[in-house]
């Protein structure tokens, strides 16, 4: 059993935001912590019969290696990749700096 | 009724056939469908774009076509509403969500590509929960569909929207996609026919992913043969999808045209029926299940004990791969982007974005995902889902040793109120409790309406469910039961919805008194 799935902290909260990407409000951490601890306490069941000697499974078909012919086709223009982009210059996306000030 | 027929209250089936004899043409029945939506859809709220210049092309396309004499597919001219979680050119795509508000994806989806091959006329697209995330489509950034048999009712979800606007004859035919339950539950809710194809039946290029092992487009209609016109249009091997199987497409459209269950071995899923069910669809489930014993089959009950667990493994691996999947959403290439000051650096810029563009259930199973494949948690939570995952699969491989196909109810209740389960996550995900097993194991299931629940007048859905690219089975079984029941009730069971009055035969309809429609059959 995943420990003490019923205790998600805020602090919690706030690194799963970090990690996810999310600037989570003071209200969410609230509302999560409490909705978060609810659904992992109701899935947790899943450890029940997941025994050692039953393999996991990560796709429905029995599918391996799929090749395709290596046929050299037109891919996306320059205008078309860039028409969607919040922010573009000199052709290319303008993003905002990559590194933090410290 | 006027003279003049209504051409929104025809099957696909029918306006095919209709416009092969030029009785009418692409262009009108495009015209009588976006003026449908024009006059109900400010009600329904169906649609979240719709197409009506494009539409019109299309269909003028098919007409001139036609009278040059082309040989054109079943389906040409006959209109469609599309998820908006397919791409399309030429229009925007959202996925009911405001990250992606205003984005012209600059490709066509297969499918999308598929049904501009086939000829048929996309009206527009349609609503949806946020990512395909729920089951009401309450989830929409964009405000709820509404069910056409009760607008303070849920449409169901995902793909609320494409149930809807056939409900509401806005469109004989729409396409949806299942990852969970998100064609079935909607169309049983609404009194539709819905289809998840066999896992990899249908290309996945160009729908935006929720769960990559999980999801799959597929047909929505109000017949049984209009689904299985629509599925084959659209199945096929796809080297743009390497999940995509290369077989040839199950022979929906003659299973369905062949409606016959004599001597079929049909099996009654223990696990899901009885308790937790509401009384009106174990009523009507019940029935039907004696009808398909008169019809010759044979019916046996049959155990999948690891049912139980498999909205458990579930809730723990679509959250797991939709948080991988919706990583690609943070305002560099495309999308919304939020708080690009000058002052901020990339990652406070994508925070910042992916908050303001995420809603709150989508934030919920990113977050959920991004616990349950954390280190120290991965194995107990994704790496034990994958085991269930397992367990399904041999359950249903059991099964299958001894039946051809299996049945049960779609949904546990029929539609609910909107707002009632907004914000209780736990009592929303058990909608989905008899269809997600599915998905899991990559079969393939249909509902279709089997009534309507005595205690709230509301429609129950059926579900069937095949081997993998045993999808033609559905459509003998399906089309079976829809005959019998056509013929018990004089109709189909949508035209005696409040949208569907004025196409029905007269006869009665079981648990609605008082409905009944004109005759334009």
């Amino acid at each position: 059993m995943p420990e003490n799935t019923s205790a998600i902290t805020r602090e919690q909260v706030a690194h799963l935001g970090r990690l996810a990407r999310l600037s989570l409000t003071e209200d969410e951490l609230d509302h999560y912590s409490a909705q978060l601890a609810d659904i992992l306490g109701a899935v947790a069941r899943v450890t029940e019969v997941a025994t050692p000697d039953v393999p996991a499974t990560s796709h429905p078909m029995p599918l391996q290696n799929v090749f395709r012919e290596d046929v050299p086709r037109p891919s996306l223009d320059q205008a078309d990749a860039l028409a969607a982009a919040p922010a573009a210059e000199d052709g290319r996306f303008r993003v905002p700096r990559i590194l933090d000030e410290e | 009724m006027t003279s003049t027929p209504d051409l929104t209250r025809f099957t696909a089936s029918q306006l095919s056939e209709l416009m092969t004899s030029r009785a009418v043409s692409a262009r009108e029945v495009a015209s009588a469908h976006l003026d449908r939506i024009e006059a109900v859809d400010g009600d329904i709220h169906a649609f979240l774009h719709v197409d009506r210049e494009g539409a019109l092309r299309s269909a003028d396309d098919i007409d001139s076509a036609r009278a040059q004499g082309a040989s054109l597919g079943p389906l040409a001219g006959v209109p469609l509403a599309l998820k908006d979680v397919l791409t399309m050119k030429g229009a925007p795509t959202t996925c009911g969500s405001r990250i992606l508000e205003g984005w012209h994806p600059p490709y066509d989806a297969t499918v999308t590509r598929r049904l501009r091959e086939a000829g048929i006329v996309i009206l527009g697209k349609t609503n949806m929960d946020e990512f395909a995330m729920g089951s009401s489509t309450e989830h929409s950034a964009y405000g709820p569909t509404h069910n056409p048999w009760d607008l303070d009712r849920i449409p169901g979800g995902s793909g609320g929207g494409s149930a809807a606007a056939i409900a509401a004859y806005e469109a004989p035919l729409a396409i949806g996609t299942d990852t969970g339950g998100s064609i079935r539950q909607p169309a049983a809710v609404t009194g539709t026919v819905g289809v998840k194809p066999t896992y990899g039946g249908v290309s996945r290029y160009g729908l935006v992913a929720l769960a990559s092992s999980l999801d799959q487009a597929g047909p929505c209609a109000r017949t049984v043969l209009d689904a299985a016109l629509l599925h084959e249009a659209i199945a096929g091997y796809d080297p743009m999808d390497s999940t995509s199987l290369r077989e040839p497409v199950p022979e929906v459209v003659a299973a369905a045209k062949r409606a016959d269950v004599a001597g079929m071995r049909i099996g009654l899923v223990k696990e899901l029926g009885g308790e937790g069910y509401q009384p009106g669809v174990r009523q009507r489930f019940a029935e039907a299940v004696t009808l398909l014993e008169k019809l010759g089959a044979e019916v046996v009950e049959v155990s999948c004990p690891s049912f139980d667990y498999a909205l458990a493994a579930y809730y723990l691996i679509l959250p797991s791969e939709a948080s991988s999947n919706l990583a690609k959403f943070d305002g560099i290439r495309y999308g919304q982007r939020v708080g690009d000051d000058g002052s901020r650096s990339v990652e406070e810029v994508m925070s910042l974005s992916r908050e303001a563009g995420f809603g709150a259930e989508v934030k919920r199973r990113i977050m959920l995902g991004t616990y349950a494949l954390s280190s120290g948690y991965y194995d107990a939570y994704y790496g034990s889902a994958q085991k269930v995952r397992t367990l399904i699969q041999r359950d249903f491989a059991a099964a299958f040793d001894q039946v051809d196909v299996l049945i049960s109810p779609t949904a546990p209740t029929t539609a609910f109120k909107l707002g009632e389960k907004l914000d209780d996550p736990l009592a929303m995900y058990l909608n989905d409790i008899a269809t997600i097993p599915v998905n899991l194991a990559g079969n393939a299931a249909m509902s279709l309406p089997i009534g309507l629940a005595p205690e709230d007048g509301l429609p129950v859905g059926l579900q069937v469910i095949a081997p993998a690219m045993a999808d033609d089975r559905l459509y003998r079984v399906g089309g079976a039961l829809e005959r019998e029941l056509f013929n018990r009730w004089g109709g189909l069971l949508i035209e005696s919805s409040p949208y569907g009055a004025g196409s029905a035969s007269d006869g009665p309809v079981p648990g609605r008194p008082g409905q009944t429609g004109g005759s334009s059959r």
